[in-house]
């Protein structure tokens, strides 16, 4: 039984005057104790929203929510804002990209950190200073009385996301969030911090939803990975499979898009055409497409749905698409087995596609982006309002921070 | 093989100053603390480490962006730190920069032709107007704009075509070395592959020489010929790229190896990762000897604290600033567990 089952989730914005936006449509995934749930995309494919969302943590004015999010019985989409709070900090927590901006700049960290418990745990006076002190010794913060005594300003980077997961953990949450939590950090650290994590998962038994855009980190720590692009879930698997075949083409096209550490020198990279820009409504079709290297017109009859992958190595390996990669060769070279680079093949790869715009009908865009596949260079003609970011697209409601039109 | 830019003992000093009255120095933040390098023409040489380790100070004293202390940075013959202003000024054109934030490092008030006529006029490269669009058109292809992009402005373009601007603006002046810093760290993983294979196919056709600062190694391995990590201001290896990830010989750099996530759970699953305790010190006051020696795992006794290693050669241009790198090496000098994490506490 999964300690939260978010099924069919959606969040709409809204605001007078202009078009709604769709940041998240239909995502479902369970998370059960002691396990470690990856939600991974790019910006804008809402991600972000997701996780504030299931925190409560959206304006409620102008934001339209759909679907459940049963976190052990309990609704969390619909619960009344008091009772959040209770769960909020006791049950549920969560941890930010930017830990200086979570933290408040003037008040020390040892009266933020006893701030909750005091408040869900009602200790007060020395026993919450020793308790805070042992809390910021466990997630390996040297000399925490001192600390404690300190400004956020005065701790690093490390330090501070340190403090903060201290303040997630105070109440042995049984349900993490974790969004973009070494985003900010340097990779020594980033490993330290990873450490930590997977430390609480294995020993306390938490369940952690891990929101990240960082292939490498899922690899390492995720038990099960969903792929978002444009506010669905594309594909969804066990962490082996997920990065042996890689079913859905954007999935396989993040993988070939990262330069790997370990591979042998002279690689070609094989980006995504196009930017997250290049979109069509998912109403009209995969969402995807007019990026796809693996796209036909079967893509453009609607949604596809999110279903078994035939053939799958094991059950569970969820894909939304028509036309799956089953074998990498037939979309382009795998990573792996990657001839000598090919400059002039290369060029043709990272060509914007041009004209395909978030907000244009399905029609034109299924008219550009079908010569684009033929073309071999940027359409110098192309139309001038190509990818503008427009501040009301779905992209910019997946950016932390940004999520609220005015 | 010709060098193009070889730094010397390069340093970067910013004073710490304190007082109204008086404006005393009381300290220095060594930013840049002795480096030397040589970055070959037509080659990419990636500097990479963590935040604070001087990476991007030192690309921008080369272009004297900010002031240099000591040392020489010989561009093609010439000792850029002892140029005066204005030969400096006019040898940038050979000389440019690719920003991180490439929204920030164009002026929004600006359209794309005007943005990058303006280096052209100031170097005065092209007769007119027209020969100068004309130009600009050719290298907007170049780098995969739409040539309708002449009259648009910065905001109007997605984030990895405002690199490709940033990247167009470095090319109109037909510079020799580019200094790239963390080209790509602001963008998308599916947008960072499209300007790394710009980038490496500009190199290709146009003989460009890089210089690539970047925080992440894999990014860095890709595209560089030749790897030098710093760490607190100093060069702590520098190796052919094939050989960085294979054989990391300074401690730091193979715990910074063990460190980067590979996208790939087999690997993940058996690598062996060695955890640094602690945090960067403060490059204001940096450690006794060896930098790297409070946090290091296979710290020893002696020298490591009093002596401060010299980048030195130990075969096939694999240079590395440690004593024991031939200890650690072979197995004879192993890690010392016990590793106080007091770094913070001064």
């Amino acid at each position: 039984m999964a300690l939260l089952t978010v099924d069919e989730l959606s969040v709409t914005f809204t605001a007078r005057g202009r078009r709604d936006v769709t940041a998240v449509s239909g995502v479902s995934f369970d998370v059960a104790q002691g396990e470690v749930v990856g939600l991974v995309g790019e910006s804008g494919c809402g991600k972000s929203v997701t996780s504030l969302a299931l925190m409560g943590l959206l304006p409620r004015k102008g934001v339209r929510l759909g679907g459940v999010a049963d976190f052990d019985g309990t609704d969390l989409l619909t619960l009344s804002p008091s009772r959040m709070r209770d769960l909020r900090g006791r049950q549920l927590a969560m941890i930010f990209q930017d830990p200086l901006s979570s933290l408040n700049p003037v008040v020390p960290i040892g009266v933020q950190v006893t701030e909750i418990l005091a408040r869900h745990r009602g200790m007060k006076g020395e026993r919450a200073r020793k308790e805070a002190a042992s809390l910021l010794d466990r997630v390996g913060i040297p000399d925490p009385d001192r600390r404690l005594r300190e400004y956020p300003h005065q701790l690093s980077g490390g330090m501070r996301q340190r403090a903060l997961i201290a303040m997630a953990v105070a109440c042995a949450p049984r349900l993490l969030i974790a969004d973009e939590p070494t985003t900010a950090l340097d990779v020594t650290i980033q490993a330290q911090i990873l450490e930590l994590l997977r430390e609480l998962v294995d020993q306390e038994g938490t369940a952690l939803l891990m929101i990240t855009h960082d292939l490498g980190v899922v690899a390492g720590l995720c038990d099960r990975v969903n792929v978002l692009y444009a506010g669905k879930v594309v594909e969804a698997a066990e962490r082996r499979p997920l990065f042996s075949d890689p079913a859905h083409p954007y999935a396989h096209g993040l993988l070939g898009s990262i330069p790997r550490l370990d591979a042998p020198r002279g690689q070609p990279l094989h980006p995504i055409r196009g930017s997250i820009n290049d979109t069509i409504a998912w109403a009209d079709g995969c969402a995807f497409a007019p990026r796809c290297d693996h796209y036909t017109l079967e893509c453009l009859e609607g949604t596809p749905a999110l279903g078994e992958l035939a053939g799958a190595a094991g059950p569970g390996h969820l894909v939304r698409c028509v036309n799956p990669v089953r074998d990498s060769s037939d979309l382009h070279t795998p990573l792996l087995e990657a001839p000598v680079m090919d400059a002039s093949a290369e060029g043709d790869d990272e060509a914007p596609s041009p004209g395909t715009s978030a907000a244009t009908s399905a029609d034109t865009s299924v008219d550009t982006s079908s010569d684009t596949s033929s073309d071999t260079a940027p359409d110098a003609g192309a139309e001038p309002a190509a990818e503008p970011v427009a501040d009301t697209d779905g992209a910019s409601g997946g950016a932390p921070g940004k999520d609220t039109p005015a | 093989m010709t060098t193009l830019l070889e730094l010397r003992d390069l340093k970067v000093h910013f004073p710490v100053r304190k007082g109204i009255l008086f404006d005393r120095t009381v300290g220095h933040v060594y930013a840049v603390d002795g480096v030397s390098l040589s970055v070959e023409a037509g080659q990419t040489y990636g500097l990479v480490g963590e935040s604070g380790c001087g990476k991007t100070t030192l690309g921008r004293a080369v272009l004297r962006l900010v002031d240099i202390t000591d040392g020489a940075a010989v561009f093609d013959g010439t000792d850029l730190a002892q140029l005066p202003e204005e030969e400096m000024r006019r040898s940038r054109r050979r000389l440019q920069m690719v920003f991180q934030d490439p929204l920030g490092s164009l002026n929004p008030r600006q359209n794309i032709e005007s943005i990058l006529a303006e280096g052209m006029a100031a170097h005065g490269i092209g007769a007119d107007r027209e020969e100068r669009r004309a130009r600009i058109s050719e290298i907007l292809e170049r780098v995969g704009l739409p040539a309708g992009s002449l009259s648009r402005y910065p905001h109007e373009f997605s984030g990895g075509q405002r690199q490709r601007i940033g990247i167009a603006r470095a090319l109109v002046l037909e510079p020799d070395l580019i200094i790239c810093d963390e080209p790509v760290s602001a963008l998308d993983v599916s947008i960072q592959a499209q300007v790394i294979n710009l980038l490496e196919e500009l190199q290709e056709s146009m003989g460009l020489t890089y210089l690539v600062i970047a925080h992440d190694l894999a990014v860095v391995r890709h595209i560089s010929d030749v790897i030098g990590v710093m760490y607190l201001g100093a060069l702590v290896e520098e190796a052919p790229s094939d050989d960085i990830y294979s054989e990391p010989r300074h401690p730091y750099t193979k715990a910074l190896m063990s460190a980067v996530p590979v996208p790939d759970p087999e690997v993940e699953d058996s690598r062996e990762r060695i955890l640094l305790t602690g945090d960067l010190p403060s490059p204001a006051n940096p450690p006794t000897g060896c930098r790297f020696h409070t946090r290091c795992p296979w710290r020893q006794e002696t020298r490591c604290d009093t002596e401060r290693p010299e980048l030195r050669d130990v075969g096939g241009g694999h240079k590395v600033a440690c004593h024991w790198a031939e200890g650690i090496a072979d197995g004879t000098v192993g890690p010392t567990t016990e590793l106080a994490p007091t770094l913070l506490k001064e």
